[in-house]
């Protein structure tokens, strides 16, 4: 008797072993709900930074160590991590904008149609991130550009923060004497990099909704840079300033009127902890297509979809393509009243908080469909694989932009947004150097 | 035959008679004397080449559109010697009805007026007119303490007024048979069943293409989507009133759907019109009434909270205090059974020369009101026009959803109809909720008073809308709520 239970717990024992053999062993210093929630239900198995793992959801912090030089940590073929070592060539607001001129520069020196030019000298195609400098690197340039239109306000963001911290608004050359000074003494200072701040021309004619200002959140997801490869994800939204919008001086210190970022708008006296202040951008998509018609709708989204696919595009060869890497990224997006969208930032390390129940259900599904695309199959994960998921397995993603899809033979690839139309003329299907361009925008 | 020409021309006179006060008739007139300018009108045939530069300039198309608007709110055929009562509702029990619900909302008004010694009304004084009036675009960021004032009624309370509906000449028997009606509405009301239903509504047959089915990603635009597209802006060229009402039975495109709703409401922006509203906005800034407080809260505690109607919450402000105050909408109680509360000048009860309409437009609003307004918000962003198509769909829909009728579209009608259907079609269903004490009604009533408004996503909402206004009946309601529960 005790011998044949002995021999069925041991049987059970290596049942229990091979099994857990089998599973994803999960690490990751963000705790929060909605990520741990799904690691669980696939029936991960969560261990230590320190023991073998499969799966790493990182902080930004962590992942600057993981890929230092000095600790020169080496990831072994079934170990994903959740971001690319040099992530801050987009999302570092500096870098990014200086990605994006090189970027431009290199297609108006080999003579590309996309980056040509109006009258004024701005770019027809290629303008969407607002006038932006260095400081204090750039102070002087910025004096310059400042003084051609002194009425203008501008927007002072630090390089190295996020959820709105630090910013302020200027419209006086006083406001900012700091950073001249210290131009003036540079070779003395050491700048560190955590004073470093861009300055970028402040939209100040946002499209209004109820009178409000707001701005879009969309979740892109980049499984590679080369061969570009990313995700858009179908549910974004849109986060509303509490307080109504006015471009009055007097209020530019009021950061409830001009900031959208959620961290912010929190405090705020009438922020509701019903709705979060966040619209759907369905909504969005009804409301302009009711009020404004569905060509200026279309041609908005369409325009949207091609700033992100050239955000990447611009940092992708200076992108450390890791196979071990990819990267759910959240990009901010301002739309002006003659329904222009402006890429103001990207960051890397969206927020995971959930201020409202919605909320939450969003961003679980997105975790849940992130993994599914990066994990496939919730198995043990291979890098050398070759990235490409199963249509079924997108969730609420929908394909972005595929390099190899695009540079494959034949001209219409499923490039579908989110109507289930292909992304419009400048959806990037034949947007790569050398190729012929199609004028269908024109 | 002598009979039906007689009603037709009775109509006919109603109607002209209606339009002779409108702006229309001041416009044509004018028209017609600038015309004589014109080489074409000749004076040997006058009145042909008139009525012929009508047709050509599309001042036909306009008038016609006008008595298409009249004859869509024009009261169902009746005896030609009943008496004004009996336009507002034929029924007497249901009059009656109606009347004691109206004297209780009334009495619980006044009590809240009494208990915190507020006045009915009282105009401003000028520091604080200055003051709203800056306010104007933003009223949402105003806190008043309103924490003490209460919605005069919500839907649940006016449910239980029409379970304990009967009418007295009608004898149940207490013997159950398989005709005897187990839902809460108990009074004897012809209801369609669902061959009338199906033949009603024919336009959303299974053969026919509907927005919202046969627009969605997987069906190629080519089968139906593009097509309706291209007779949706026909029509709008048109401008064609009763084209523009069958064409929407099929629901509406999203770009074009505001201007098919202003069409077929018969609405366009003149200048009068928007002159009337900024003379009901200062109407607002001289006065306060009490019901600003009601509606205030009805905004606070609805449309603030909700997911898609929260944006436009200032908005909803500039429509409803406006709302309160305008007059013209007195007009639809001749046929609505409903009447304007009355009230007096202080001192004066009871002297008819001292009474006045309390709100003045005689609407009192209850719980939810303001989502009657709220959807609306995402065709129109201009505050007038809102106003607008607001009122007009107050006076000819929203206003048979809270008040006592036997009318079909009333919501006596459209509770029978939605317990009958669920009685006749889905019996299990509906017996074993009464067994577990859940009638079915007590769910639907919410969803029907605020015709789903905040229990439907925008865009399924709107396109129910869309056929509310192509059947111009909200029977559509109460089918919705027996399909929720499928």
């Amino acid at each position: 008797m005790g011998g044949r239970f002995f021999f069925v717990s041991s049987c059970l024992g290596r049942f229990y072993f091979a099994i857990m053999a089998g599973k994803v062993k999960w690490v990751t210093d963000i705790e929060k709900s909605v990520l741990i929630n799904n690691f669980e239900k696939r029936g991960w198995v969560q261990v230590t930074e320190n023991e073998d793992w499969n799966f790493y959801w990182m902080s930004v912090q962590t992942i600057r160590n993981v890929f230092s030089v000095e600790t020169g940590y080496r990831l072994s073929d079934d170990q994903i991590v959740n971001h690319f070592p040099n992530h801050y060539e987009l999302t570092r607001k500096d870098l990014m904008v200086k990605n994006i001129k090189r970027y431009r520069k290199e297609l108006e020196k080999e003579g590309s149609p996309l980056a040509e030019k109006d009258e004024n000298g701005k770019y027809l195609y290629l303008d969407f991130v607002p006038v932006t400098y260095m400081l204090p690197a750039d102070y002087n340039l910025f004096v310059e550009e400042f003084r051609k239109s002194p009425s203008s306000t501008w927007i002072m963001k630090p390089c190295g923060k996020a959820q709105g911290k630090g910013i302020f608004l200027i419209n006086k050359l006083s406001q900012i004497k700091k950073w001249s000074r210290d131009s003036k003494t540079s070779s003395f200072v050491t700048q560190s990099t955590k004073e470093a701040y861009v300055i970028s021309l402040y939209i100040n004619n946002p499209l209004l909704i109820g009178g409000r200002k707001f701005d879009l959140r969309l979740y892109v997801l980049v499984s590679t840079y080369r061969p570009l490869r990313c995700y858009m994800y179908k549910l974004g939204f849109c986060r509303f300033c509490t307080v109504k919008y006015t471009p009055s001086t007097s209020e530019l210190d009021n950061m409830f009127v001009h900031l959208t970022n959620v961290a912010i708008q929190k405090h705020g006296e009438d922020y509701n902890h019903i709705h979060g202040g966040k619209w759907t951008v369905n909504n969005l998509r009804l409301y302009l297509e009711s009020t404004r018609g569905k060509e200026v709708t279309g041609k908005l989204f369409d325009e949207i979809h091609w700033i992100i696919v050239q955000s990447l595009k611009a940092v992708a060869p200076v992108m450390n393509n890791d196979k071990h890497c990819f990267e759910c990224y959240g990009y901010d997006i301002i739309i002006d009243d003659k329904l222009k969208p402006w890429l103001i930032e990207v960051n890397a390390s969206p927020s995971l908080t959930s201020s409202t129940a919605n909320d939450r259900i969003l961003k679980y599904n997105l975790i849940n469909d992130t993994l599914n695309i990066a994990v496939p199959n919730g198995e043990i994960p291979d890098c050398k694989w070759n990235k490409s998921p199963p249509k079924e397995v997108l969730g609420n993603y929908e394909i972005l932009y595929d390099e190899e899809l695009a540079q494959g033979d034949g001209a219409d690839r499923e490039l579908r947004s989110r109507q289930g139309q292909s992304l419009g003329p400048r959806g990037g299907r034949s947007r790569d150097s050398g190729r012929t361009v199609l004028t269908t925008w024109k | 035959m002598l009979q039906e020409e007689s009603d037709l021309s009775l109509v006919i006179a109603q109607i002209v008679q209606k339009l002779k006060g409108s702006n229309l008739y001041a416009q044509l007139e004018r028209q017609a004397w600038a015309s004589l300018q014109r080489p074409e009108i000749k004076l040997e045939s006058l009145k042909e080449d008139i009525k012929e530069f009508f047709k050509i300039s599309g001042w036909e198309k306009k008038l016609q559109n006008a008595v298409y608007s009249e004859l869509s709110v024009f009261p169902l055929p009746s005896h030609p010697a009943a008496p004004p009562e009996h336009l507002k509702e034929p029924l007497v029990y249901m009059r009656k009805a109606q009347g004691s619900w109206e004297k209780r909302i009334l009495k619980s008004l006044n009590s809240m007026c009494t208990e915190l010694s507020i006045p009915l009304a009282r105009k401003r004084p000028v520091g604080e007119q200055k003051e709203l009036l800056n306010k104007w675009n933003e009223m949402g960021t105003d806190e008043p303490d309103l924490s003490l004032f209460r919605p005069v009624y919500a839907p649940k309370d006016f449910l239980e007024v029409l379970i304990n509906l009967r009418n007295p000449n009608y004898e149940n028997g207490d013997s159950l048979s398989f005709r005897t009606h187990l839902g809460l509405i108990q009074v004897p009301l012809k209801v369609k069943d669902i061959p009338e239903l199906k033949e009603f509504f024919v336009e959303l047959g299974l053969t026919t293409g509907q927005l919202g089915i046969d627009d969605s990603t997987q069906v190629p635009p080519e089968l139906f989507e593009n097509e309706h597209v291209r007779i949706g802006q026909k029509v709008l060229a048109e401008q064609d009133s009763a084209a523009a009402q069958q064409y929407i039975r099929q629901g509406s495109p999203t770009a074009l759907r505001a201007e098919l709703w202003a069409l077929i409401l018969n609405i366009s922006s003149q200048p009068e019109d928007i002159l009337y509203y900024e003379q009901l906005k200062t109407n607002v800034i001289q006065h306060d009434l009490l019901v600003d407080s009601l509606i205030y809260k009805d905004v606070k505690l609805t449309a603030s909270n909700d997911d898609y109607y929260f944006v436009f919450e200032d908005y909803l402000y500039q429509v409803l205090l406006c709302f309160s105050r305008d007059t013209s909408v007195l007009g639809h109680f001749a046929y609505n059974s409903a009447s304007p509360p009355k009230s007096y000048i202080r001192g004066k009860l009871g002297l008819e020369e001292y009474a006045v309409f309390y709100p003045p437009n005689g609407v009192i609003p209850f719980h939810g009101f303001s989502m009657y307004v709220a959807p609306l918000c995402f065709l129109y962003h201009e505050p007038s026009k809102l106003y607008q198509i607001f009122r007009e769909m107050y006076v000819r829909f929203f206003f048979r959803l809270h008040s006592i009728s036997s009318h079909p579209s009333g919501i006596v009608s459209l509770c029978l109809l939605f317990e009958t259907l669920l009685q006749t079609y889905l019996p299990q269903l509906f017996y074993h909720l009464r067994e577990i004490g859940a009638q079915p009604l007590r769910i639907s009533f919410k969803w029907m008073v605020r015709a789903f408004s905040g229990y439907l996503a925008t865009d399924q909402l709107l396109l129910l809308w869309d056929r509310i206004l192509g059947y111009n009946s909200l029977e559509i309601l109460a089918a919705r709520a027996y399909c929720q529960l499928l």
